[in-house]
């Protein structure tokens, strides 16, 4: 029975790091290319989850989910051509101030425009409730998040895997001076990438409004839930953050189990020995621009 | 963080101070109040009707001539943090020279302020932490408290819990948020459970910064209770009343703490259970009629507990000015010892017990009306029978002296 238990908790747990993963592989992806952390990243996650309540007021739910990703990814676009261009070769720590300052604008424009005060999000009365498979119990609206987590991935995987895209993408993160050699422009290949990065992020805030709280400082809470993420997993590496990701979401699980106070902390006890054992990350490569 | 906004509001002030100096010293010089709330962090959305309340509250006192002739000039700031919250209530004392302290949500920076007030020997009314030490063991006489103790919050929500049933023979799994308000909390309600002859089969505690609880919601399905209580705070309310609605567990659900704001963010459809309130903006009294219809008025929207109380706080604070002549610490609190009674917009009126400075005063348990029959989206909630009942003391409610260590010696 207590095994049984236990399973469940992983199985949830690798639901949960689906979830991780939509706001973690972008923030990756951005890294890897561009050298930039950028820590403007949960922002973009709130803004999906306002931007989603506001439509869905009027088109519904499932025209808010697929709409303010794409909405938010527009903003992307002229974030990474007004801002983020100017410090892929500066030194990092002006990036960082950047898009840490740009955090902070962006949740008090929220506060400014939505208010301070959380808002209720909903989701179609289909989705509520549970689904008890075999003895395991799930929730219906988590089955199609997963459903839409992996769509997602697949999607990725082969844009960047069996695209001409994608082949510049990779090689521009391991030799963007070869790329350059090539006569290749990585820029609008950036300006892709961080339109991508910031579109699923928005989905998964988005996604996430019916089921967490929405609130101003909602960007400010993820933020290092994916950066700990992608730390483990290892920069430039795909399935990198997918095992991380999936991980992170066990662990907890896990750890609830049996040391419930402890639940929060868990993903950090486990950055630091991974950290110990692999400083590259799980599945990290060598980037010779980093070293 | 706190840097960058503290650079800007310094900014700000040196601005002010260069644009408008003929201003200083017409007169005779207003009265200044320090004001700490939390504006950002997890109690931000609450420290912000707060201040709603207490501005409305001091346009209308300054509207109506002042106190002693004087306008009342109240300096709102963000109390960020227990640590901030300190050191801002030092220099609100020391350089701007307030008159005394008010406000605060937060239990933790409330305890700092309560030290800083009474280093100053200035008095601190405390309006919006909950926590029972602040008004037990490590009580101070320099300090008053507006907002209900937990104790109050549970036998709020535990009698309605008793008439429903779901105590008596029942087996109860526990929530509870892992901090000082949590804790305590938590103690509070397993002594009524227990009391009533209820079993604690669980008790989990979980972070503060907690936003998934689907691992606890599979715990509980394993537990298999007859009732699930939740003793979390802020953020964390709201978070696990939508992912238990999201999960359709069978189990009713009660809590002891959630703001009427968390509740009207989770959401008619979301919220079920049976919660606790120290006041509601559907109150009929004609007190609290006129104050909802005139901050709906001036904001557009229901007031929320949080600027009720801050509202009403001044309000006591004006009185006991007015009443003292004065403005000196030692009359204040002499005022307020006397047991002095105050209108808080309620049935019965308050007054403070001279033994723990604690605010005595009605509460309330609410929980949610049937489907359909809310009339817009902050109507969906159902208030119940003020507690204690009208034949009874108010006291009757709070923590007795035998089970309150609080002495001011």
């Amino acid at each position: 029975m207590q095994f049984l238990f236990l399973l469940e908790q992983v199985v949830n747990g690798l639901v949960l790091g689906g979830y991780y993963l939509l706001i973690a592989l972008g923030l990756s992806l951005i890294f890897s290319v561009g050298g930039v952390v950028n820590l403007a990243h949960g922002a973009f996650y709130a803004l999906g989850a306002y931007v989603s309540l506001e439509i869905a007021k009027h088109l519904g739910f499932g025209a808010a989910a697929a709409l303010s990703p794409v909405a938010v990814a527009v903003l992307g676009i002229l974030f990474e051509r007004y801002i983020l261009r100017r410090f892929y070769n500066a030194d990092p720590i002006l990036s960082l101030l950047v898009t840490f300052g740009l955090a902070l604008v962006a949740e008090q424009a929220i506060r400014m425009i939505w208010g301070a005060a959380p808002l209720p999000a909903f989701m179609p009365a289909a989705f509520k409730g549970n689904v008890v498979l075999g003895d395991f119990l799930f929730s219906r609206y988590r089955l199609f998040l997963l459903a839409v987590v992996a769509t997602v991935l697949a999607g990725l995987w082969l844009l960047l895997h069996k695209t001409s895209f994608g082949r510049v993408v990779r090689a521009g993160i391991q030799r963007p001076d070869m790329v350059a050699a090539l006569g290749i422009r990585l820029q609008p290949y950036m300006t892709t990438i961080v339109m991508l990065g910031v579109g699923m992020a928005a989905l998964g805030g988005a996604l996430f409004a019916p089921i967490a709280m929405v609130h101003p400082a909602m960007g400010a809470e993820i933020i290092t839930v994916a950066f700990v993420v992608v730390v483990i997993g290892g920069l430039g590496s795909f399935w990198g953050v997918v095992l991380a990701a999936l991980l992170v979401g066990v662990v907890r699980g896990i750890t609830i189990h049996f040391v419930p106070a402890a639940g929060e902390a868990s993903m950090y006890v486990l950055m630091f020995l991974v950290l110990i054992f692999r400083p590259r990350g799980l599945l990290g490569e060598r980037i010779e621009k980093f070293e | 963080m706190t840097n960058r906004r503290d650079v800007l509001k310094a900014g700000a002030a040196g601005a002010a101070v260069l644009g408008f100096p003929a201003i200083v010293g017409a007169q005779s010089a207003p009265i200044k109040i320090g004001h700490l709330t939390p504006l950002t962090g997890f109690l931000g959305a609450l420290g912000e009707y707060a201040v709603m309340g207490i501005k409305m509250a001091t346009d209308e006192i300054n509207a109506a001539g002042g106190v002693m002739g004087r306008k009342l000039d109240v300096m709102s700031e963000d109390s960020v943090n227990p640590a901030t919250a300190s050191t801002k209530a030092q220099r609100m004392l020391e350089q701007d020279k307030v008159e005394f302290l008010m406000g605060e949500i937060n239990s933790a920076s409330a305890q700092t302020i309560m030290q800083v007030a009474a280093r100053h020997k200035k008095l601190f009314l405390q309006i919006g932490a909950r926590s029972d030490v602040l008004r037990g063991k490590n009580c101070n006489k320099y300090t008053f408290h507006v907002d209900i103790p937990v104790t109050v919050m549970v036998n709020a929500a535990g009698q309605a819990l008793l008439r429903d049933g779901l105590i008596k023979g029942k087996r109860v799994f526990c929530l509870t948020s892992d901090y000082l308000f949590g804790h305590d909390l938590s103690k509070a309600a397993k002594a009524f459970i227990t009391a009533n002859g209820g079993t604690v089969i669980g008790d989990e505690l979980t972070a503060t910064d907690t936003t998934d609880f689907s691992p606890f919601l599979l715990k509980i399905r394993q537990a298999k209770p007859d009732l699930v209580a939740t003793n979390l705070g802020g953020n964390q309310v709201t978070n696990f009343v939508k992912q238990y609605s999201e999960f359709g567990l069978p189990y009713p659900v009660a809590g002891f703490n959630l703001n009427t704001a968390d509740a009207w963010a989770a959401g008619e459809g979301n919220l079920a259970g049976i919660w606790p309130t120290v006041w509601h903006h559907e109150l009929d009294t004609p007190g609290s009629k006129a104050f909802v219809a005139e901050f709906r008025k001036r904001y557009g929207k229901p007031p929320e507990n949080h600027a009720w109380i801050e509202y009403v706080s001044l309000k006591i604070m004006a009185q006991a000015m007015n009443a003292t002549k004065s403005t000196d610490t030692d009359k204040l609190i002499a005022y307020f010892e006397s047991q002095a009674e105050f209108d808080l917009l309620k049935a019965r009126k308050g007054y403070f017990r001279a033994w723990d400075h604690q605010l005595i005063q009605e509460a309330y348990p609410f929980t949610v009306k049937p489907k359909g029959q809310a009339k817009d989206k902050w109507d969906f909630l159902a208030f119940g029978a003020a507690v204690p009942a009208a034949n009874q003391p108010l006291e009757v409610i709070n923590p007795p002296k035998d089970q309150n260590s609080c002495s001011f010696a």
